[in-house]
């Protein structure tokens, strides 16, 4: 089958820098993907070239099998690709609700007449906008937080309402930048089993954690990135004792003599 | 809603619906009736500032070029072509609309106090092709002789009549932004307000939705110098300079950006102060009025509308204590889900 995501040899440079190095990266549909590595190693970089926040020096990312290059990011979302952010990116003066509505705007497309007018096809919709909404909250168990103001959520809960405005569209694929960021340990425990719900709906994941135990527990592969290079890739086994990805993250190994 | 709520509610718009009915009857001055249409007309406009500033987040301080570009549109059309009221009421906003997209596409990528000085000179360039283009605009003579508005037989030539001509477009215009804030629309400015790119990456086309706030902002602007041109039967470059845009901003931050009520309060008080003020007569009203709104911006950046709400919030979570601690339990908590405010 068609991954889902395929990258090939991307490259991203900042002026003299090379933050992304040449990397190769496939996803499957259905899929948990892990990107790891030190701080400043590119997972970040590479996040936002595949949801088109920057544009590649070199290589591609096929999405569904389609470029995303030159595409503005909202028609990536409408294709089917959310992503959260490293600190919570909410629209803070909205409710818990309307944040998550917000998420369904690409698929939707009530216009101004109808909404001066109330006309049926526009209230309709925003009927099913709001069940939807309502739905998904319960699904990440913010619904009794519905009419709070967004800013107004403690910081762990805050990302758990960036995940429901991701998933209110049914996207094919979820980017998540350091879900468990912030988050206490009963709230990571919590996420695990969200992340593993989210995919028995069929959404594929592909997330940058630092969290090695939620990304142990919970990658079906993992892609080890350093100095913006692809130093390793397998399952959490494989990953955990290969010895180029340990020398990244502790150091060479000092020697006895 | 229980059956109270709502009687209460009815009762109140009712009042209000009677006081608004009778008040030229009450206010008999027709120089102050001419002041509370000012006042109606001040509020559309700032309603319209209210979508791109107080929703969107962007600073636009041209809303007087729209303002200026609908009064002219009317004032030509009418002095020259003899069309009437309905027609340039139909003409006047979708042409400062045009003008607002014409703003709105080259400053997509330009925010904060950048945009703000993009459309500062947008509204200084309108500003002076009004005063110098003599032959189209009048300059500063203006163009005088603009006709009433003719309904069958209503004729609304004088300030009482064409106060109830005004007052319905406030409320109608008013009511169409409600609608607009509730909907997938008006979430979509206020995502763009609080985070661009969060926005973008939700699926909001936010290059679509920034030019539409600048359309309705102008066509909201362009509105209100219509109905004031029809009104005051005389348009001219003085009374559209830079200055007004600022004025604008001001009604809309001290009534409360980003609240429909906000915007009407914040328009109306703005132009009834300093008719007050006029007493203390020369620079001395003005210096006055303007100490007053620099005071007002520091200590209430809400508004008097955030002000109202917070102060209501204060006394709802003082009374919800009194009745725990009357009660000795916590009450439970309304978790039902509501769309919107306003």
């Amino acid at each position: 089958m068609k991954p889902v995501l395929e990258i090939q040899g991307l490259t991203k440079q900042f002026g003299g820098l090379v933050a992304v190095d040449n990397v190769d990266l496939n996803i499957q549909k259905g899929e948990i993907r892990a990107l790891i590595g030190p701080n400043g190693s590119g997972k970040t970089t590479v996040l936002n070239l595949v949801s088109g926040v920057y544009e590649p020096t070199k290589g591609s990312i096929l999405f569904k099998g389609q470029s995303v290059f030159n595409k503005r990011p909202h028609l990536l979302v409408r294709e089917g690709m959310k992503r959260t952010f490293q600190s919570a990116r909410l629209f803070r003066e909205l409710s818990v609700l309307q944040n998550v509505m917000v998420g369904l705007h690409g698929q939707t497309k009530g216009g101004l007449f109808g909404i001066v007018f109330s006309l049926p096809g526009a209230k309709g919709e925003e009927r099913m906008i709001c069940d939807k909404a309502a739905e998904v909250l319960e699904f990440v168990g913010l619904l009794g937080q519905a009419n709070t103001l967004a800013k107004n959520l403690p910081y762990g809960q805050q990302r758990l309402l960036e995940i429901a405005r991701g998933l209110i569209s049914q996207p094919d694929l979820l980017l998540l930048d350091e879900p468990a960021a912030g988050m206490n340990p009963s709230e990571t425990f919590e996420l695990v089993t969200l992340l593993g719900k989210i995919r028995d709906r069929g959404i594929t994941i592909f997330l940058i954690e630092h969290d090695m135990n939620l990304v142990m527990e919970i990658s079906d592969f993992i892609t080890v990135l350093n100095f913006g290079r692809k130093i390793a890739e397998g399952s959490p086994g494989e990953v955990q004792n290969n010895e180029e990805v340990i020398e990244a993250y502790l150091g060479k190994r000092a020697r006895y003599a | 809603m229980s059956l109270k709520k709502l009687s209460v509610k009815i009762s109140f718009y009712l009042a209000m619906a009677i006081v608004l009915a009778s008040l030229p009857s009450l206010i008999r001055s027709n120089y102050w009736i001419g002041t509370v249409n000012l006042a109606i007309i001040y509020s559309i406009a700032v309603l319209g500032l209210n979508i791109i500033l107080g929703l969107t987040g962007q600073l636009n301080i041209a809303q007087a070029a729209f303002w200026g570009i609908g009064a002219y549109t009317a004032a030509l059309l009418n002095t020259r072509l003899g069309w009437p009221f309905w027609a340039t009421f139909l003409v006047a906003p979708p042409t400062a609309a045009a003008f607002g997209v014409i703003l709105g596409f080259p400053t997509l990528k330009l925010s904060g106090r950048y945009l703000a000085l993009a459309t500062l000179g947008f509204g200084i360039i309108i500003s002076l092709i009004a005063h110098n283009w003599k032959e189209f605009t009048g300059g500063v003579d203006g163009i005088p002789g603009i006709t009433s508005p003719v309904l069958g037989p209503l004729k609304f030539s004088t300030n009482a009549s064409f106060y109830y001509l005004a007052l319905v477009c406030l409320i109608l215009l008013a009511l169409a932004q409600i609608k607009i804030k509730n909907s997938r629309m008006g979430r979509a400015f206020q995502a763009i307000k609080d985070n661009e790119l969060a926005a973008e990456l939700s699926g909001v086309n936010t290059f679509k939705y920034r030019v539409i706030a600048f359309a309705l902002c102008s066509a909201y602007g362009g509105m209100a110098g219509q109905l004031f041109a029809h009104g005051t039967k005389y348009v001219s470059a003085e009374t559209f300079f830079v200055d007004m845009s600022i004025l604008f901003i001001c009604m809309l931050m001290i009534g409360g950006a980003g609240s429909i009520a906000g915007s009407i309060i914040g328009a109306s008080l703005l132009t009834f102060i300093p008719e007050w003020l006029r007493f203390l007569q020369g620079p001395w009203a003005m210096a006055i009025f303007g100490l007053a709104i620099i005071i007002i911006m520091i200590f209430m950046p809400g508004g008097l509308v955030g002000l109202a709400s917070f102060i209501g919030s204060k006394i709802a979570m003082h009374l919800r204590r009194s009745i725990q601690a009357g009660t000795g339990r916590t009450t439970s908590r309304d978790v039902g889900v509501s769309k919107g405010t306003e």
